[in-house]
């Protein structure tokens, strides 16, 4: 394996595969703070060079966290196919990136070799790509999954409905989710985040949304963002639940530090498939987003779009219905600025389609970051032209309980229009039913919560 | 026309113009109901009345309208602004705390550089050493963290209903202490040195657009070396607009003796209590 190269006379010595990924990372406050990025602008070229050199197989012998180590690791090793990896070992990551781009690679060969390639590879050529190379690579694959409605079939664009109250008032809450079904927003997933994390009060709300679907014969699914093992107790409990949630991170020690391992999200998947209410076989929900591992202190020496990538590996393990990347919910110290944030969301969106996963960006911001709305809508355009399967739609944007901002109800609906996007088959015939939409478009009715009075 | 009457005229002209330049325009700060003809005006007003949401703000084509999309940016503007504003001396010293510092210098280290928050200087850890109540059940801390108007808005409110709370379950309580510029795990560094049961943190949120003066409240049992983030338990959103801070003082102190009581913290301490 090559570590070193001479760029204008000058010589590069990288000491790891690890070290080499850090180094060949764009510019990232968190990764600074690590001590883990470039310290030059030709140093950040130097790593490139020498990652377009490397070898998968390289990558394959030497994972950033040792597999006895970490249970992340273990499963994106156990998880793998070695047939397909066998087939593509010898590549170096350079010509990874140009099968990608390739026209002849569509999107049944993509399928094929993500079954071979590590979180690893999939962050190192994401390494070599740009913002064109990451949309269109992004744009050739599309994942569908099934829980009561079908995510991720062409030309369709889904949202997940996220009326959260900064009290958990139950009024307040329906209050938000009949404005974002007015809007067309909420096919894939009514989702609250709860403010009190108690058995019996997100008990009460995944009821609430049960009966309020049931009225309504609203196709979609409901899901109160809990923390998993207090989603199970509910469920133990005789709780209506359609997806489960979880945030997950790129590291055993991040996990834990979120209180969730293989084992817990085995049991809570097991229990989802016998007591649940969906009809499909996907039934998990994970949220993700580069920089969480390094806020909790366990990066393990390993920069955030690896760790985020390794993330992905761990997810696809429970085959979820949607995976929710929320790079720039952290703050300045992992992303900077708007620059930083679309550049994740950017990378995010074609490594989790790689790794074969039904992905869906948040491109958000937080208030003291030094990023903007304008920032935000740029990220949100970006990553629907690379066709995400879904975002969050939030009442003006503006999320009165978590205090950030994400997409709105408005800017769901305005991403469909501009791209000539559905929304999910059987909830646009409910749209349709509700005289909401008409021909894909929102009718005069549509925005005007008081049409389910 | 005589000439001195036109001048005067224009003079007069001027004037009148030049006020109306001058009167401000009055931007309003409420939620405008922008929904074109509702089905039912007065259902939506009600729901609107019931979340601080960003509802009933209707749309130009699929876009926001030009007053709410204006209300967004000024709120957001005003919270990024006051992410970096000072907090008050004149207001500490009311509050006759203990002040301490982080190893943070300045606001930028402590955005930059989370370590820098996590740790008491030098300095600070001295004065702990020295002066701070050791073996007490409960250390409380407030910190500016994100929000100095979330403190200056919260504390004074909630630290006496939370101090009245814990006395009257004959909890016993050290010294509480102002920290600048801290982040959560300082909690664990200060723990470390009153060596208390449990410690809680209450601490400015990073501003949100609805309001720039949430706190939170973070509590740990026994905080050491193998301690993870799920092991804290967690009460957020509280402000005016969210749980108050009396009530919240109140409900802060029942979960410092339960948490006592079933020696956990966290997720240890959720499925305890369900137990």
């Amino acid at each position: 394996m090559k570590l070193s190269c001479t760029i204008r006379k000058q010589q590069y010595q990288f000491s790891s595969v690890r070290e080499v990924l850090g180094k060949a990372s764009e510019e990232k406050s968190g990764d600074q703070m690590s001590q883990l990025s470039a310290s030059s602008a030709l140093e950040r070229m130097a790593a490139k060079v020498v990652l377009s050199e490397m070898k998968l197989e390289d990558i394959y012998e030497n994972p950033v966290i040792p597999y006895e180590k970490d249970e992340v690791t273990r499963i994106i090793y156990d998880d793998l196919n070695l047939t397909v990896y066998r087939d593509i070992q010898n590549w170096t990551v350079g010509e990874l990136r140009e099968y990608i781009l390739s026209h002849t690679t569509g999107r049944p060969e993509l399928s094929r070799i993500s079954r071979g390639l590590t979180s690893e590879m999939i962050s190192a050529v994401a390494k070599l790509m740009s913002s064109i190379d990451l949309v269109l690579a992004s744009q050739k694959m599309r994942h569908q999954a099934y829980c009561n409605t079908v995510i991720g079939e062409p030309g369709r664009l889904a949202f997940r409905c996220q009326p959260n109250h900064p009290i958990d008032d139950p009024e307040g809450i329906l209050a938000s989710i009949k404005e974002g079904l007015s809007y067309g927003c909420g096919d894939a997933v009514i989702g609250i985040n709860p403010n009190n994390d108690s058995v019996e009060s997100v008990t009460r709300l995944l009821r609430m949304t049960h009966e309020f679907m049931q009225r309504w014969e609203i196709p979609t699914q409901n899901c109160v963002l809990a923390h998993i093992t207090t989603q199970v107790q509910a469920l133990r409990n005789g709780a209506p639940i359609s997806l489960m949630f979880q945030s997950l991170a790129g590291s055993q020690r991040a996990n834990e530090a979120f209180g969730v391992n293989k084992e817990i999200l085995d049991e809570a998947m097991a229990l989802m498939l016998r007591c649940g209410t969906a009809s499909g076989p996907n039934v998990m929900y994970f949220e993700t987003g580069q920089g969480s591992e390094v806020s909790l202190d366990s990066h393990e020496g390993v920069d955030m779009q690896t760790l985020e990538s390794r993330t992905y590996g761990y997810c696809r393990h429970w085959k979820p219905f949607m995976v929710n990347n929320v790079s720039g919910f952290i703050g300045p110290e992992t992303l900077y600025d708007g620059r930083q944030m679309i550049r994740a969301d950017l990378e995010d969106l074609f490594m989790g389609k790689l790794h074969g996963l039904p992905m869906g960006i948040a491109p958000t911001y937080t208030n003291h970051m030094h990023a903007d709305q304008n920032d935000q809508e740029i990220a949100g355009m970006l990553t629907a032209l690379g066709g995400a399967n879904f975002y969050m739609g939030v009442p003006g944007g503006d999320d009165v309980m978590l205090s950030y901002q994400d997409t709105s109800y408005h800017d769901d609906a305005s991403l469909r229009e501009l791209l000539g996007f559905r929304p999910l088959r059987e909830f646009e015939k409910w749209l349709e039913k509700m005289g909401i939409m008409e021909n894909g478009r929102l009718t005069e009715r549509a925005g005007d919560l008081s049409i389910f009075d | 026309m005589k000439q001195i009457d036109l001048d005067h005229l224009v003079q007069r002209v001027v004037e009148e113009l030049s006020k109306k330049s001058q009167e401000a325009i009055p931007f309003p700060e409420e939620k405008e109901l922008g929904v074109k003809n509702p089905h039912n005006r007065e259902v939506l007003e009600q729901a609107m009345r019931r979340t601080p949401a960003r509802i009933g703000i209707g749309r130009a084509g699929t876009r926001m309208k030009t007053t709410s999309y204006l209300q967004f940016r000024i709120d957001q503007a005003a919270a990024h602004d006051a992410v970096m504003k000072q907090i008050e001396p004149a207001w500490l010293a009311e509050l006759g705390l203990p002040e301490l510092y982080t190893r943070a210098k300045d606001m930028q280290e402590y955005l930059m550089n989370l370590d820098s928050g996590r740790f008491l200087s030098e300095e600070s850890v001295r004065w702990l050493e020295q002066n701070g109540d050791k073996h007490k059940d409960v250390q409380i801390i407030i910190s500016d963290g994100l929000s100095t108007s979330a403190c200056e808005a919260c504390i004074p409110d909630l630290l006496p209903s939370l101090l009245q709370g814990l006395a009257l379950k004959n909890v016993s309580v050290a010294k509480p202490l102002f920290i600048h510029r801290g982040r959560v795990w300082v909690q664990d560094h200060v723990a470390s040195i009153v060596r208390c049961k449990v410690v809680i943190s209450l601490i400015g949120e990073r501003p949100g657009l609805a309001t720039a003066e949430s706190l939170s409240a973070y509590m740990i049992y026994q905080p050491n070396e193998s301690t993870v983030e799920s092991d804290r338990t967690v009460i957020s959103n509280i402000h005016r607009g969210g749980t108050p801070p009396i009530e919240a003082g109140a409900y802060l102190a029942d979960l410092l003796a339960d948490i006592l009581r079933v020696q956990a913290s966290g997720v240890a301490y959720a499925q305890l209590r369900v137990k």
